[in-house]
């Protein structure tokens, strides 16, 4: 619809407020991690007069935020391939075989989706314990993996149903099996499909702040969330580098969702649209 | 073989192979979420110190929470601040978000670049935002109290954080930042099912854009509503990470930013000052009750759409 003057006006002034108290902090996050802490005070959000990369340095030496970010990566990779990969072979099941059995599990699936895996912590706490995988990053995998699967089997489940079934039966009858037709059918037909579910995740797992502090407290296996958390504890008086170990955390997820935004708006509301 | 038993081998096979494709992630299902989500119900019939709790004692955990007074303040005042807020997500969250989508929902330049500005706290970590926020309401030096101290209103610049009846919320306030872009988006993509035609023909008719909205719009996006406030719900009543950054885990000042899910990280995991022994039966009987919470509101969600959508 095409909006009078007036509207517009409201409309532009809305948003346009809103826009500021969103920018506003984000650009003080960034702008200010560039400063020495005195000129942040006088100056909380102008550019920097004298530039440094302190912060930066400070945090990244004495952080270790390069291994926390391969930690991170490593994490966030493995888990999303195996989300993917066994979230979209149930799916292709749950979608093509008709069964009590199937129905039951669907359901099984969907009802992680309202229910938040955090509230099993204790007995994760203990499971991890027994398969001796405490302290270490291994130890947060099959936990995402297991938390991505209500949302992999809602979506891909609901994606590979309304595919057209002539497909499957036409290579089938040329003899293909099952494995077959997933690999080299379904699989690159649900492109757009695991792409959602692969953001969805991502982001989950990238800013997982919970798993990795019940964990893990060994340096070498702490991943970006948890350092950020123990660094800001220390640097909670010096500013700049409070700044730049928030702006490191932040920056890679608003770069991303600068080039993707559309992808990523699809992405993280995905559990909410019906299949 | 007969024929009979040949269709029934296939049959089999092919039960067979859907088993095969479900394994690995039932499997992971399973173990590492339904199974330990089900087990905190047994842990919470049990008391004993550390990781092994082996002391059986029925419902003394949830007796102790309801009646023992150093349990039930604690878990009363836990449970009466989730629910503060909660509320404050539905109310201003979603009342932002409605709006932002009914305004989105028109044609004008820039349209893409709110939407995409609205939705991009979303992306944040909610420990950075909450770490960003502290600073930024910090009474000090803090931005928001310098520009209510440069706009002359001296007396807003307040010790946001620090006052009993404002952290929480001031946090809740934050976190309404972050989020407000979910429900925005899913309204937006309610709005733009409605048909063009249905809101010209009420505009021919001269229905100003306010009857508009609650007469055609609202009651049409009543099943997104209903998507909304049930993700509202389970989002947040579950909130751990903004309580943690912005307040602690003690919810400080004083516990007054307490939430259950601080209180059962304290309880079941970090363990308690002065013993400082995690008490996980007890952390299992209060992960139990919001589960059990959690259950009865999403039942009562089903419940009520199924309901409407036969109507």
């Amino acid at each position: 619809m095409r909006l009078n003057k007036p509207q517009l006006l409201f409309t532009y002034i809305v948003l346009g407020a809103w826009s500021v108290i969103v920018l506003f902090p984000i650009w003080t996050l960034i702008v200010n991690s560039f400063k020495p802490q005195k000129q942040i005070f006088k100056d909380p959000f102008g550019l920097p007069e004298t530039f440094t990369l302190d912060g930066y340095r400070e945090a990244w030496n004495n952080g270790r935020f390069d291994l926390y970010f391969i930690n991170t990566l490593i994490v966030t990779a493995i888990a999303l391939g195996l989300i993917l990969f066994i979230g979209s072979m149930a799916a292709y099941a749950l979608a093509k075989w008709k069964s009590p059995i199937s129905n039951f599990l669907y359901i099984f699936f969907i009802a992680g989706l309202m229910i938040p895996i955090r509230l099993g912590t204790l007995d994760l706490v203990r499971l991890i314990k027994t398969l001796n995988l405490q302290d270490t990053y291994w130890s947060l995998i099959p936990v995402y993996v297991a938390m991505g699967m209500p949302i992999a089997t809602f979506v891909l489940t609901a994606f590979i149903k309304e595919l057209p079934g002539e497909m499957f039966e036409a290579a089938k009858i040329d003899g293909a099996s099952e494995w077959q037709v997933y690999s080299r059918i379904v699989l690159p037909l649900m492109r757009p499909a695991l792409a959602t579910v692969a953001i969805f995740n991502m982001i989950k797992i990238w800013n997982d702040f919970w798993f990795p502090l019940v964990f893990i407290r060994a340096e070498e296996s702490r991943t970006v969330a948890l350092g950020v958390s123990l660094l800001f504890g220390q640097y909670r008086t010096d500013w700049t580098r409070a700044l730049a170990v928030l702006s490191l955390a932040a920056v890679p997820m608003l770069i991303l969702y600068m080039i993707l935004a559309r992808e990523f708006i699809k992405g993280l509301t995905a559990g909410a649209v019906k299949g | 073989m007969t024929r009979a038993q040949e269709i029934f081998s296939v049959k089999n096979r092919q039960k067979i192979t859907w088993v095969l494709f479900l394994l690995p992630a039932v499997i992971m299902y399973l173990v590492f979420m339904a199974g330990p989500l089900f087990d905190s119900l047994r842990l919470s019939l049990y008391q004993g110190e550390g990781y092994n709790p082996t002391t059986f004692v029925g419902m003394q955990n949830y007796r102790d929470l309801f009646t023992n007074p150093l349990w039930r303040e604690k878990f009363f005042n836990a449970f009466t601040n989730t629910c503060i807020f909660f509320a404050i997500h539905m109310l201003v969250q979603n009342t932002l978000g409605l709006l932002f989508a009914n305004l989105l929902s028109s044609e004008f330049r820039g349209r893409n670049f709110f939407r995409t500005v609205i939705f991009a706290p979303a992306t944040l970590s909610v420990l950075v935002t909450g770490f960003l926020w502290t600073l930024i309401l910090n009474p000090n030096w803090g931005a928001v109290n310098k520009a209510f101290i440069a706009m002359g209103l001296r007396e807003f610049a307040l010790p946001w954080l620090g006052r009993e009846n404002l952290a929480l919320p001031v946090i809740s306030l934050t976190s309404v930042w972050q989020w407000v872009g979910m429900p925005t988006v899913m309204f937006l993509a309610g709005l733009m099912g409605i048909s063009d035609e249905l809101l010209e023909a009420a505009r021919i008719d001269g229905a100003s854009e306010w009857n508009i909205f609650w007469k055609i719009k609202f009651p049409l996006l009543k099943p997104v509503i209903g998507v909304v406030a049930i993700l509202t719900f389970v989002d947040n009543f579950n909130a751990f990470d903004v309580i943690y950054a912005m307040a602690g885990a003690k919810g400080e000042p004083s516990y007054s930013a307490d939430l259950l899910a601080t209180l059962f990280y304290r309880t079941g995991i970090a363990g308690e000052h002065p013993v400082g022994i995690p008490n996980m039966g007890m952390g299992a009987a209060i992960a139990t009750i919001t589960f059990a919470i959690l259950m009865s509101g999403v039942l009562f969600w089903l419940y009520f759409s199924r309901k409407q959508a036969t109507e």
